[in-house]
């Protein structure tokens, strides 16, 4: 288990290298300069050099890789060039309301998704079966932002349950905050709990026709008994990855919905950096989200270990 | 009354009929051994007894297990009866077990679903169960899981899981047709044993005559889902009075007129292998060390020649595969040379062009190795690729795939059909025609006839011996099927543990076996005339 673990450490770690690596030159080789950017139009090329010198981009690029990496490895990711504020402290905040929000989704999702898939499963070719498969066909289908129309549509203008947008922060107390996270999250939450519901009900119909699933039923066990105490445990493996999968998505692929619900999150603040050529808030966010989705690689490989002895074993 | 009295039983499956006035009895403490090809309905016959059918399945007639006739009883009374009065251990040990549950959770599980027994106690009995199925604790703790264990240790715990609440019938579908000779051996006295302590009636599946022979009491032959002749063991194979069972018989121990083959003895051999090696890197187990080797295949030296069927027999993992994988240039080696008609497959850019197209092969499973979307003709024609632009092209391609098809029994129309509107000899012939096709010098037949039943078997053996004579072709028969090879090849190489530990002439190695591990393999190897003999010679004898 150890073994099998400090491998999973060492190729993560790894991944975490080459990611530091393309994130910087890629956005070296990214056409605009920040520095022009923010002079404007009538700039000299002088003042664009002074500013260049003053926001640290000139010199070798991989000198300044080292000074980057170096700087993140401190938790200094350098001053934003048009906030002017520095990148850990606008990223915090945004954060404070994208984890949140993606982990209110996931658990929705999951939620949702385990009964709906199992009952599928378990009530194969049913009209339960084929309700929920229509149903997660169409959750599949539909985007995520019509949804969250839908959503503010009904629940916002009509019923007034809740507001149609906006974020009033943690200081104004966890409810409030929740609730203003409530619709954003069901919109996030409805197609990535159809996706999941079909991965579950496709896995557990695998397991089920198994040979174990058969001497399970051979020992005395009934259809139900034999499902939740064989047939689940081996199907969870292909659910667990699409989970890990969905968590990274939801972190830093909520932009469009984080626009829909005005919520000042990390998706709007990448957005708005990439356009104004803050290079360096992109840098940095982008490193984070890279770091976040190994990290729940990294979790994700831990609890195969968990649900499946022969994965303990060094490979 | 018996134990078991299947009576008139009946059997179709969304409106096709499967079984069909099915009568068979097993008593208290005896073996009634179920014979029958693939598709004769035995393994529908023990599920229909277990009530755990495919959906859409309607049954008739009368399964009485002590009188009481379970074909009434509702889902949840039989779930009562499953496990307790009736258990039932299947053919495949590798899948059978639950591979995330230890084998103590697992058997202890039989008892517990049951609420027979606390879960401390239930777990006392599952220790016990091992025991008794010779799995001892320790060696084999509960918490072992099954990826721990080898496929007949596997199957012991599957044994065991069936037997933990002491059922009065078991029923065994194919207990050992997955299982090395050796072991099977054992599975078969275990099971035995077991008859005999607990007083259990036993119903053994099998496709094996030899199997049943030994041990069975009574004999049922079944053939599209009718019984054809029941009876007691040694009467029956004495009388066979079925055309069916003497079909059967005949084709288990079939022997396919051959000629010996005759020259090249100082020719270039078609093959020649030469102190071959072949090591497996095997996982880390620590940062520290160096990965540790596996040398499944350690200095191993042969040779064919033309026209010559070599066997090559061994209990799986003794490396026979992956030798045969290393002369197909399919894996690297480590040492040693391979030659083919002079030709080196053991290069560093691998087996040339010119290597390859000398030597074909036929794998076990006729369902598993054929793409399922294309056609005969592009399947057979496949190996042509091997010739690069000498490859026919159009009519001549047409004409070769035609020719390989007719060679194989097969006729020319069938290249236009898929695969699957074949059946499984029908499939095997077209490997080998898919072999033929660009007439090759060597064959290795990588237990290409153990899928199959014996009847289709001993078809395929004629055709292989038959091509064999004709096109003065070369074979590597590999299988842990002793039976056949003793009828198929001219000389038999014994492996175990990577060597090659006897080799000779077919005939001589199988009378007189030199080497103590020939000798154990061709002990546990079911033979069905001895069987019978022993039978008979043990009932003639006074009884003390």
């Amino acid at each position: 288990m150890s073994v099998y673990l400090a491998r999973r450490f060492v190729s993560l770690t790894l991944s975490l290298i080459v990611a530091s690596f393309v994130v910087f030159f890629l956005l070296e080789i990214v056409p605009g300069d920040p520095a022009s950017f923010m002079l404007g139009l009538n700039a000299t090329p002088e003042a664009a050099a002074n500013l260049r010198q003053a926001l640290g981009l000139e010199g070798p690029p991989i000198e300044r890789y080292f000074v980057w990496v170096l700087g993140l490895l401190q938790g200094e990711f350098g001053i934003s060039y048009a906030y002017k504020v520095p990148v850990a402290d606008l990223v915090a905040d945004r954060l404070w309301v994208s984890l949140p929000l993606a982990i209110y989704a996931l658990t929705l999702s999951t939620l949702i998704a385990f009964p709906v898939g199992i009952i599928a499963a378990a009530k194969r070719n049913s009209p339960a079966d084929l309700g929920i498969m229509g149903a997660t066909q169409l959750g599949v289908a539909v985007p995520n932002f019509w949804f969250a129309m839908l959503l503010v549509l009904f629940f916002a203008v009509t019923l007034r349950w809740f507001s149609a947008g906006g974020f009033p922060g943690w200081d104004e107390g966890f409810w409030i905050s929740m609730k203003a996270l409530t619709l954003p999250a069901i919109a996030l939450a409805l197609p990535q709990a159809s996706i999941l519901a079909r991965v579950m009900r496709s896995s557990l119909l695998d397991t089920l026709s198994e040979d174990y699933v058969r001497s399970a039923r051979a020992k005395g066990l009934s259809r139900r008994q034999a499902l939740w105490r064989h047939a689940l445990r081996n199907a969870l493996i292909p659910v667990l990855t699409i989970i890990g999968l969905q968590f990274s998505f939801l972190l830093a692929g909520a932009i469009i919905i984080e626009n829909v619900f005005f919520l000042p999150g990390l998706g709007r603040l990448v957005f708005q950096a990439i356009t104004s050529r803050d290079l360096i808030v992109v840098k940095s966010v982008v490193m984070i989200l890279v770091f976040a989705v190994i990290l729940v690689t990294f979790i994700v490989d831990i609890t195969y270990a968990i649900a499946d002895p022969r994965l303990r074993r060094a490979r | 009354m018996s134990l078991l009295a299947v009576k008139d039983l009946c059997l179709s499956i969304s409106g096709t009929e499967i079984l069909r006035d099915i009568d068979l009895a097993v008593d208290a403490g005896e073996i009634l051994g179920v014979i029958g090809e693939s598709g004769s309905g035995k393994s529908m016959t023990a599920l229909s007894i277990m009530q755990l059918l495919p959906r859409g399945s309607e049954t008739g007639g009368v399964i009485a297990l002590d009188g009481d006739n379970i074909l009434a009883h509702s889902e949840a009374e039989m779930c009562a009866i499953r496990g307790d009065d009736i258990g039932m251990i299947f053919q495949e040990p590798m899948t059978a077990l639950n591979p995330v549950k230890t084998i103590g959770e697992q058997v202890a599980e039989t008892v517990m679903v049951h609420g027979k027994a606390s879960k401390a106690e239930a777990m006392r009995i599952a220790r016990e169960t091992l025991d008794r199925v010779e799995l001892p604790g320790d060696r084999f703790p509960l918490s072992r899981y099954p990826h721990e264990l080898s496929g007949g240790q596997r199957q012991r715990v599957v044994i065991a899981m069936a037997i933990a609440l002491r059922p009065r019938l078991l029923i065994a579908d194919e207990p050992t047709t997955a299982l090395d000779v050796t072991t099977q051996a054992q599975i078969l006295t275990l099971l035995k044993r077991l008859v005999d302590e607990d007083g259990m009636g036993l119903m053994l599946i099998t496709h094996d005559l030899a199997v049943v022979a030994d041990i069975a009491d009574k004999i049922v032959i079944m053939k599209d889902g009718e019984v054809v002749e029941a009876g007691e063991t040694v009467a029956l194979f004495r009388a066979m009075k079925h055309p069916y069972t003497r079909a059967l018989f005949e084709a288990s121990s079939h022997q396919p007129a051959r000629v010996p083959p005759t020259g090249g003895a100082g020719a270039v051999p078609v093959l020649e292998v030469k102190d071959v090696i072949r090591d497996y890197k095997l996982p880390r187990t620590s940062f520290f060390r160096p990965a540790g080797h596996f040398r499944a295949v350690n200095s191993v030296s042969l040779t064919i020649r033309k026209g010559e069927n070599v066997g090559l027999v061994g209990e799986s993992g003794c490396g026979k595969s992956t030798l045969s994988r290393a002369i197909m240039a399919l894996e690297a080696t480590q040492g040693g040379v391979i030659r083919i008609e002079g030709e080196p497959v053991t290069t560093d850019k691998g087996a040339s062009l010119a290597a390859r197209r000398k030597m074909q092969v036929v794998f076990q499973d006729p369902y598993g190795s054929f793409n399922p979307r294309h056609r005969v003709d592009r399947l057979v024609a496949e190996p042509f690729h091997l010739l690069g632009s000498e490859a026919p092209k159009g009519a001549a391609r047409r004409k070769a795939v035609e020719e390989a098809l007719v060679n194989v029994g097969l006729s020319a129309a069938d290249a236009d059909k898929y695969v699957h509107e074949f059946s499984g000899g029908q499939r095997q012939r077209i490997a080998i025609a898919r072999a033929l096709i660009i007439h090759p010098s060597l064959i290795v037949l990588d237990e290409a006839v153990s899928a199959l039943d014996v009847s289709v078997r001993a078809q395929i053996l004629d055709l292989l011996a038959d091509l064999s004579d004709r096109l003065q072709l070369s074979y590597l028969f590999i299988s842990h099927d002793l039976t056949v090879v003793r009828a198929i090849t001219d000389r038999v190489l014994v492996m175990k543990s990577g060597e090659i530990v006897e080799a000779g002439d077919t005939l001589e190695v199988f009378t007189n076996p030199q080497h103590p591990y020939t000798r154990t393999l061709i002990e546990a190897a079911p033979n069905l005339e001895q069987a019978l003999a022993a039978r008979e010679a043990a009932a003639a004898a006074p009884a003390e």
